[in-house]
């Protein structure tokens, strides 16, 4: 299935390696085939409790009161946690790149802003029993006007999502969205033969692991606390834990291990501070694995994106001129959103030289679930537009979609938009191989360019 | 009523690394008494084989087999710290923390051999076997398990070696947006062949070719491993996956996986593979990340296939029957 | 507390018994109780396949049988597969296959894929894909997984000649 197409930039490229370029066995594939690999999961303790979660069934409502007191009479309960007991209990996981405000809550205290949202953990010695206690929680809603979509949230009589920042869009230091300006692309457009402006939908996505997230934690007994978790990020984990319960680092012990997938889904930071806050207020070993019902609709997905395009194009095939309205659809809070709405500025307007360039993106918030990092993040749903757009940039003007590709590719010592001269290009010759491989003929003067060579 | 063919194409680049950098790792690496190595790090393999690749790295800059190295990671008590794997930064980031650990741990231990064969440090080299030799004289030599046994008991040495890797943040410039997103790119470009059926709206992918750079395959199989997965990823991402089929609705998402829909046993097309490597400049042996993207080319590629085969465009992802039904509908009107 | 109620089972040919919860599932017993964590729990409600096990022959979801209807039965999962150290051909044809990656699919996987072997030796491409429809993997693709299964079936035959 696979081949190594050695000729490509074999004068890049010294084949001079011995362990590495060869296709040795996993060493972790004998216990995979034995089911000996040890996931997070795959430990029991005594005494161990399990959490369940409150969660809201309001999109949108502020919180009036929350009684508990039946909750914590059901037999097998341990511990019934609130607001009340998280000591920081507003948090943001990028605080730790300084990327702030912190604008979530651990459990919620005052207002709920996404159906699903954590307001009351539950303790109990048997799944059962923390499923049976956690529907005698009682919270009194008052419900609130909910905001659904990019275009709504940005109307100027929407319902605020999120008074931590006070309007529904992330405040970048450049304004309401990150801005790149390359040349001037109103001249661009002026001296294009055709303008093709068009808007692209994406809908969330679900990471899906096989293993969901979750994590078990064990008190060592000397006020430190083991956390066995499937986390992507070992010292992320501990350090906004660390801030969340403000419990000195030293006090974490965060072991991962093989996780059973990921792809962006176990970033968040979501089990592991109220696991270990519940471990420490009762000293016993808790476990927190989010059901795969929690997984699909509960754990962040992959962004809903809008994507507008407008391009400028001279009948011969060159871009003049791309404009960029990006926005992303956060749900309800930051999670990692503002940085991937940021990453989305940085990949426009994909691998092509286009003297003019205009790029806004936006981070939105809406009463959803909130979305944050997937594999792709930030560039996935913008490369659908961007392909999808070249494809019909190519057809308005009569030409083969990847001969008009070639001749806008990016070339080694091109300048892109965001001001860094292009190295180490290779989209050309991907297209010529893809050209050979599919047997989609393009002209024989495709064939002799090159990302890095000067034609002869 | 008819089974429509068509074929479109994507090409597509993506960096390597968090966006801007700022995102360190780190690594140390130390000989056993017996001449073996650890790599210790607080790294995650999510399954994607990260401890296989970063046992190789540092075999191969070590001048040993990789099944002498062992790596120890994913715990805070004892290994460095490291930012995370996701943004196609582990083989990248983790994989030059290594080699600068292998590399100073590899210093060490040529000194110690130079010591028991009185000669230079310089002159010596690994022979890949498990032996130190002198360049050009291969019969003055000394085990690598003679070398770590005279460290540790006899020269009193510690055959180690520290690494880290961060390409430094970049702020972006707040009206222009100048800025460092990242040090290398990745490349793709996907060629995918549908058959639209016109009554249904169902596409079917009949074949996907993609074209992948990714600067150095540092273990083919695993390569081969995540580019056939993430091209199925692809494929899912462009015809059946979400939580929330009438986004911005919140109704009608799935909770199991029965309701959330993805491809089923069987249900790959023809897939092609074929990698391109352009060693990037800062890479480890010239590796750049292509977990990421190699799960991009298919969506579009995918998508301008629908339009070839029935002319109609489906901006919305997922492209669904209803949704290319509905616009095979529009168009008639 | 939960009534607990004994169990006795046949696991991987050794006689087990142990006691367990009152209701619980056959995959709570074995993870907890009978330490056996090879079965995972992916979603707890029948959908992912990775609880997958043989129970008197018959493949099914531990997730969704309940501990106590198994008493007296023989119970098959993925880590009494190698005997004597020495690898099923099976495992030997999913790591020589690379058709594992997180590795968190592949117990249920290669459980699905024996029964189907037990009852056919040298199954057809088709019967491979309809015996592996039940079980959920996000990392490969599932062809290098098919492939392992046929490659196993052919290794078997060739054992058998």
């Amino acid at each position: 299935m696979i081949r190594l197409a050695k000729e490509y930039f074999a004068d890049q490229r010294k084949d001079d390696l011995h362990e590495l370029g060869k296709g040795l066995q996993r060493s972790d594939a004998p216990g995979h085939v034995t089911a000996k690999t040890k996931y997070f999961a795959d430990r029991t303790f005594p005494g161990m409790l399990y959490l369940k979660m409150v969660r809201s069934p309001h999109h949108h409502a502020r919180i009036r009161s929350i009684d508990t007191s039946e909750a914590e009479k059901h037999p097998g309960v341990a511990r019934v946690l609130t607001h009340k007991d998280v000591p920081h209990n507003v948090y943001t996981i990028l605080i730790l790149i300084q990327v702030g405000p912190e604008d979530e809550q651990v459990l919620a205290e005052d207002k709920v802003r996404w159906k699903g949202e954590a307001v009351v953990a539950v303790l109990a010695d048997s799944p059962r029993a923390a499923e049976e206690a956690a529907a005698m929680v009682k919270v009194d809603y008052e419900v609130l006007p909910a905001v659904f979509d990019i275009d709504a949230a940005l109307k100027p009589d929407a319902p605020l999502v999120n008074e931590y920042h006070g309007q529904n869009y992330y405040l970048y230091d450049s304004g309401e969205c990150r801005k790149v300006r390359f040349g001037d692309v109103e001249k661009g457009f002026a001296e294009s033969d055709h303008i093709l402006e068009q808007t692209y939908w994406s809908s969330p996505i679900e990471h899906a692991p096989a293993e969901t997230t979750g994590c078990i934690v064990v008190p060592e007994g000397n006020d430190r606390f083991t956390c066995y978790t499937n986390t992507q990020a070992m010292f992320f984990t501990l350090d906004n834990t660390s801030i969340i319960l403000q419990m000195p680092g030293q006090k974490l012990h965060m072991v991962g291990g093989t996780v059973g997938g990921g792809f962006g889904g176990k970033v968040d930071v979501t089990v592991e501070p109220i696991s270990i806050l519940a471990s420490k207020l009762t000293g016993r070993p808790v476990r927190f694995v989010y059901s795969r019902e929690e997984e699909m609709q509960i754990s962040s997905p992959r962004a809903a994106e809008k994507i507008v395009l407008k391009d400028g194009v001279t009948k011969d095939g060159r871009i003049l001129a791309r404009q960029v309205w990006g926005y992303t659809d956060a749900g309800a809070y930051s999670r990692h959103s503002p940085y991937g709405a940021q990453k989305g500025a940085a990949h426009y307007p994909g691998p092509y030289t286009i003297p003019n360039v205009s790029i806004d993106t936006y981070c939105v918030y809406t009463n959803r679930t909130p979305s944050s990092a997937m594999r792709g993040f930030g560039v996935t749903i913008a490369d659908f537009a961007l392909e999808v757009q070249m494809d019909k940039l190519a057809r308005l003007i009569g030409m083969d979609p990847l001969e008009f590709r070639f001749l806008n590719a990016y070339r080694d010592g091109d300048m892109k938009a965001h001001r860094q001269p292009t190295e180490g290009a290779a989209l050309i010759e991907c297209m010529q191989e893809a050209s050979r491989t599919a047997d989609w003929p393009v002209a024989e003067r495709f064939f002799k360019m090159s990302s890095y060579k000067t034609e002869a | 009523m008819a089974i429509r063919r068509g074929r479109g194409v994507a090409a597509v680049n993506y960096p390597t690394g968090m966006n801007l950098g700022g995102d360190p790792s780190q690594a140390l690496v130390h000989s056993t008494p017996t001449g073996n190595f650890m790599v210790s790090l607080s790294s995650v393999d999510l399954g994607q084989g990260l401890k296989q690749v970063m046992a190789q790295i540092c075999a191969e800059t070590i001048g040993v087999a990789t099944d002498q190295v062992t790596i120890d990671t994913a715990d805070t008590d004892t290994g460095p710290h490291c930012m995370g794997t996701f943004a196609s930064r582990g083989t990248h980031r983790i994989g030059n923390a290594i080699i600068r650990a292998a590399t100073e741990a590899k210093q060490v231990m040529l000194e110690v051999a130079a010591e028991e064969l009185e000669v230079d440090a310089g002159d010596l080299e690994t022979d890949g076997a498990g032996n130190i030799i002198v360049k050009g004289a291969p019969q003055k030599s000394i085990s690598i398990f003679d070398t770590a046994l005279a460290a540790h008991f006899k020269q009193g040495r510690s055959i180690s070696g520290r690494g880290i890797f961060l390409v430094p943040r970049s702020f972006p410039e707040t009206e222009t947006g100048a800025m460092k997103p990242s040090t290398c790119y990745a490349h793709a470009c996907t060629v995918a062949e549908v058959d639209v059926d016109d009554e249904t709206g169902e596409v079917t992918v009949v074949s996907v070719k993609n074209v992948f750079e990714i600067g150095r395959a540092l273990n083919p199989k695993m390569v081969e491993q995540q580019l056939v997965g993430g091209s199925w990823m692809g494929i899912s991402h462009a015809l059946y996956e979400t939580t929330e089929p009438y986004y911005p609705k919140r109704e009608h998402g799935g909770t199991d996986f029965n309701q959330y829909l993805m491809p089923g046993p069987g249900d790959l097309p023809e897939t092609e593979i074929v990698v391109l490597e352009r060693p990037a400049a800062d890479g480890p042996y010239g590796a750049k990340g292509p977990g990421e993207m190699c799960a991009n080319p298919q969506i579009p590629a995918i998508a301008n296939a629908v339009f070839d085969a029935v002319g109609v465009r489906v901006d919305t992802l997922p492209i669904t029957p209803e949704r290319v039904l509905r616009a095979i509908k529009a168009q008639h009107n | 507390m939960a009534k607990k109620v004994p169990l006795q089972i046949t696991l991987n040919g050794e006689e087990r018994a142990e006691f367990v919860e009152s209701g619980s599932t056959l995959l709570t017993a074995l993870r907890d109780r009978f330490d056996d964590t090879s079965p995972k729990g992916g979603c707890n409600q029948g959908t992912c396949g990775a609880c997958t096990v043989i129970i008197d022959g018959e493949l099914r979801l531990a997730c969704l049988t309940l501990a106590e209807m198994c008493d007296g039965a023989s119970v098959q999962t993925t880590s009494g597969m190698a005997k004597g150290g020495v690898l099923h051909p099976l495992q030997r044809a999913f790591m020589e296959g690379f058709a594992a990656q997180c590795g968190f699919c592949t117990p249920g996987m290669i459980m699905a894929a024996k029964a189907l072997l037990d009852r056919v030796p040298n199954p057809s491409r088709d019967e491979v894909i309809e015996a592996l429809a039940g079980n959920i993997c996000r990392c490969t693709g599932y062809e290098p997984i098919i492939n392992a299964v046929l490659e196993a079936a052919r290794a078997n035959s060739h054992n058998a000649a």
